[in-house]
């Protein structure tokens, strides 16, 4: 074998802290390599022409480049080398910036660390054999689990594009926060008369079929076949008849239940519809509230029904669907303030969340737009603003920024004054973060032209006065405490992962963070792509997005599912497990152990059970060829003499016998 | 064996060998060098696809050819990428830990993990004190070469067998 070793610089970043050129010169004493250099950034095109040149003039067929992590540029140099005319599996990569460059100083330990990566990656590279890619149908249609605005928008664009789009929503209701909000910073846009009509046309578009009130259950098979299971809940309605008419809701005589729309500052009746311009606009029953179901006895809304809708018989239903990619946009969740002890708990009824405060402004909301205090129904003169409220602060586990609670609460000061005009506005900030078109400019106006008090300093404590509230914090600016009396105080709650979405995110087979967030594949450049081929990220479901973001992301999503629909077939990774009939025992412990059914039995001539591989099944984990007694299941590109050989290079060096 | 390099001269690293699920662990792995959180030398990775990949085999051979540890990282249980490798995986390493002291290696050398590709900071955690914990019980004892038998106790039977029918078990025997 003629093997080829590139080391490169990538600027200072590896040559800061490994002397480059020495790993170069020592590893031409490695087996098999007649060629090594080093070179400045070897992704680049003169280096990776200087890749393709080498090869041709020494005649290579085995490329190692040491250089950042294969995550990162293994595609890059695998497509060099075809250029070249090599298989792009004869290459492989030492990866000497993340795993040396960047975690050690001392440039000696570096290079002897650098070199012996590089080492393995050529003992493992002569082991390695070209591996050709095999093609396979996909599955034109696309799943979108999550209603909000990032959903809507991959699903219409998607839809759009012809695709059969697949939505599941966990409410009863598309629309997610954002119909929750009153009006949209910066623009003072009423929000649901821009999304209404977004919603309204996932309803009425042919290509998009839409469960509400629905959750993924779960998700098998790989990209360009998912086979998905979707649990719909039963409504208690039989949704195909149900016109919206609401006469249920008037009759219903179980007025208590708590309102999950309006956030829990009012009341709503057991059979429901959230709100006026919900999409589907279906009534469904709350099983925990009902007197029929709970008691037997009632059936109210049955009898006033004009289209004899109601079915108390009804069961959750199990539908599956077949689809070739995925979208996850399932948003948020507000942080409980409850853990702030200092600041009530959330026992002070005039101590209400951002999202509350907005379901009071909303004229479809409770109060018809008009701010009153939840605990009497007075009208506030003095609202109090307290930004990072589960926000920036390690304390409660939450050290991360939530990016839009700086700008809600300077639209809802402003609209407080709109609202309410011999009103006065506290804000307590840590810091005013407004990136953003317009965003900054808005916050100014707040301050500036609707004379909204920003106090910089972090609240210590809320406690009751009368009927009124103290909000003591510091102003850091004056260097003093202050106190400030308050009708009502605002908690500009910070934003968290959507509860269960580490559930969701096992059954995608994809990674989250330490918060709950989904991971995308890289954080610069494919943040709405995750590691599992075929599945795809829009929205607050990564992290806090404002809504221009998450528009922005969804339809990004929906683009790179039509860049995969693009193609009728598309190529299976040929790292595959693949079967030695000739060791092959028949034992068949391997198809047992595949997680996916990719293993299946067949007789040979002779009569003989084997195993056999289907390859565009097989996903390349590898579990099989550890199971196998008689090593006979291989898994191309990591066998087991593949990676001894690793474990010899790196292990064998010191041995003296 | 710096020996075998001759580039690095005193304050020799040891020898640890990593394996890493793709997925995960390398990712986490890479989330610790962007961030740039310093790590001891000592580690040397090789990739797999998934924990469940790892054979034991592998382990073993690593520690009888010299190194002296081996770290298995791969996804946290539940969040395998290929949905249920690392449940594979954590029998075979579980079983493996029984096995390794009757194979004279101590088990102490030998450690998994589950670190997740956003678990940066635990990766680098994770690192030092497995290198730590190799410093404390240094280097790994060679595998001395020769016939593999004890040699006193070979000298005592061959003893006892030029003792012909005086030998003490002969006489038990008959």
């Amino acid at each position: 074998m003629r093997i080829g070793v590139f080391i490169c610089h990538c600027g200072s970043n590896i040559a800061a802290t490994v002397d480059c050129p020495a790993v170069a010169e020592q590893a031409k004493g490695l087996q098999d390599v007649v060629f090594t250099t080093d070179t400045m950034y070897t992704c680049s095109e003169p280096g990776q022409n200087e890749i393709i040149e080498a090869i041709k003039e020494h005649k290579l067929d085995g490329v190692v480049v040491a250089s950042c992590s294969p995550r990162m540029h293994e595609a890059t140099f695998r497509r060099a080398l075809e250029r070249a005319g090599l298989n792009r599996y004869m290459l492989e990569m030492a990866n000497i910036r993340e795993h040396v460059s960047w975690i050690g100083k001392n440039k000696e330990r570096n290079t002897v660390k650098a070199f012996e990566l590089v080492s393995i990656a050529v003992a493992k590279l002569r082991n390695n054999n070209p591996l050709y890619a095999n093609k396979f149908d996909v599955t034109k249609r696309v799943l979108v689990i999550g209603g909000g605005v990032a959903g809507i928008q991959a699903a219409l664009d998607c839809a759009d594009a012809g695709y059969q789009v697949v939505m599941v929503e966990r409410e009863q209701s598309i629309g997610g926060k954002m119909a929750k909000i009153d009006k949209t910073f910066p623009t003072v846009d009423c929000s649901s008369c821009i999304l209404g009509p977004k919603m309204v046309d996932v309803s009425q578009h042919e290509n998009i079929t839409l469960y509400a009130l629905s959750e993924v259950e779960k998700i098998e098979g790989y990209v360009g076949n998912f086979d998905v299971q979707v649990r719909k809940k039963a409504t208690y309605v039989n949704w195909d008849e149900c016109t919206g008419c609401g006469a249920c809701m008037e009759k219903c005589p179980s007025k208590k239940n708590i309102d999950k729309f309006n956030e829990g500052i009012s009341k709503c009746t057991s059979i429901n519809i959230p709100f006026p311009q919900a999409i589907p606009k279906k009534a469904a029953i709350n099983p925990e509230g009902c007197l029929m179901l709970q008691k037997g006895k009632c059936g109210v809304c049955a009898k006033v029904c004009p289209t004899k809708c109601i079915d108390f018989e009804q069961k959750d239903e199990i539908i599956t669907e077949k689809v070739g990619a995925v979208i996850a946009a399932t948003g948020y969740d507000m942080f409980d303030h409850s853990v702030y002890k200092q600041y009530g708990a959330g026992q002070y009824p005039d101590v209400i969340t951002s999202l509350q405060y907005e379901r009071l402004m909303n004229a479809s909301g409770p109060t018809g737009g008009h701010i009153i205090r939840p605990s009497d129904g007075k009208e506030p003169k003095k609202v109090v603003f307290v930004q990072c409220v589960g926000s920036r602060d390690p304390s409660v586990g939450r050290p991360y920024c939530s990016g839009f609670c700086c700008m809600y609460t300077a639209k809802q000061a402003i609209l407080t004054k709109d609202h309410i005009p011999d009103s006065d506005s506290y804000v307590f900030y840590m810091d005013i973060r407004s990136p953003g078109k317009g965003y900054d400019e808005f916050t100014r106006r707040a301050q500036e032209q609707y004379g909204v008090q920003y106090l910089r300093g972090r609240v210590s404590m809320i406690y009751p006065k009368g009927d009124r509230y103290v909000v003591r914090g510091s102003d850091t600016l004056a260097g003093t405490q202050v106190e400030v009396e308050a009708d009502l105080v605002v908690l500009a709650v910070g934003a968290e992962s959507a509860k269960n979405a580490p559930a969701l995110a096992e059954k995608m087979r994809i990674s989250y963070d330490n918060y709950g967030f989904f991971m995308e594949a890289h954080p610069k450049l494919k943040p709405v792509e995750t590691n599992t081929a075929g599945v795809y990220l829009a929205g607050s479901c990564v992290g806090p997005r404002d809504i221009p973001t998450s528009v922005g992301q969804g339809s990004a999503a929906a683009a790179k599912v039509m860049t995969l629909f693009s193609k009728d077939k598309l190529e299976s990774d040929p790292q595959v497990s693949s079967v030695n009939t000739s060791r092959c025992i028949g034992c068949m412990k391997c198809a047992t152990t595949c997680p996916f059914g990719a293993i299946k039995e067949v007789t040979d001539r002779a009569g003989n059970v084997k195993a056999e591989v289907i390859e565009t099944v097989c996903q390349g984990c590898g579990i099989c060829t550890v199971t196998c007694p008689q090593g006979a299941i291989q898994l191309q590109h990591f066998t087991d003499n593949q990676i001894l050989a690793e474990v010899n290079a790196l292990c064998q060096a010191q041995l003296d016998f | 064996m710096s020996g075998s390099t001759g580039l690095l001269t005193e304050g020799q690293d040891l020898r640890i060998v990593g394996f890493l699920c793709n997925w995960c662990s390398y990712g986490g792995a890479d989330t610790a060098g962007v961030a740039r959180f310093e790590q001891p030398t000592d580690l040397r990775v090789i990739r797999v696809p998934c924990s469940g990949r790892i054979d034991p085999l592998f382990i073993a051979r690593a520690l009888l050819s010299g190194a002296d540890g081996v770290l298995v990282s791969g996804c946290h249980p539940r969040d395998c990428h290929y949905a249920e490798g690392n449940f594979y995986a954590r029998r075979r390493f579980e079983m493996l830990k029984q096995f390794l002291s009757v194979t004279g290696i101590d088990p102490e050398r030998f450690h998994y993990t589950w670190v997740s590709a956003s678990e940066g900071q635990r990766w680098q955690d994770v690192v030092t004190s497995f290198t730590e914990r190799i410093r404390k019980l240094g280097p790994a004892t060679k595998m001395a070469g020769g016939t593999g038998y004890d040699e006193e106790c070979l000298k005592e039977i061959a003893a006892a067998v030029s003792l012909g029918d005086q030998c003490p078990c002969h006489k038990e025997k008959a």
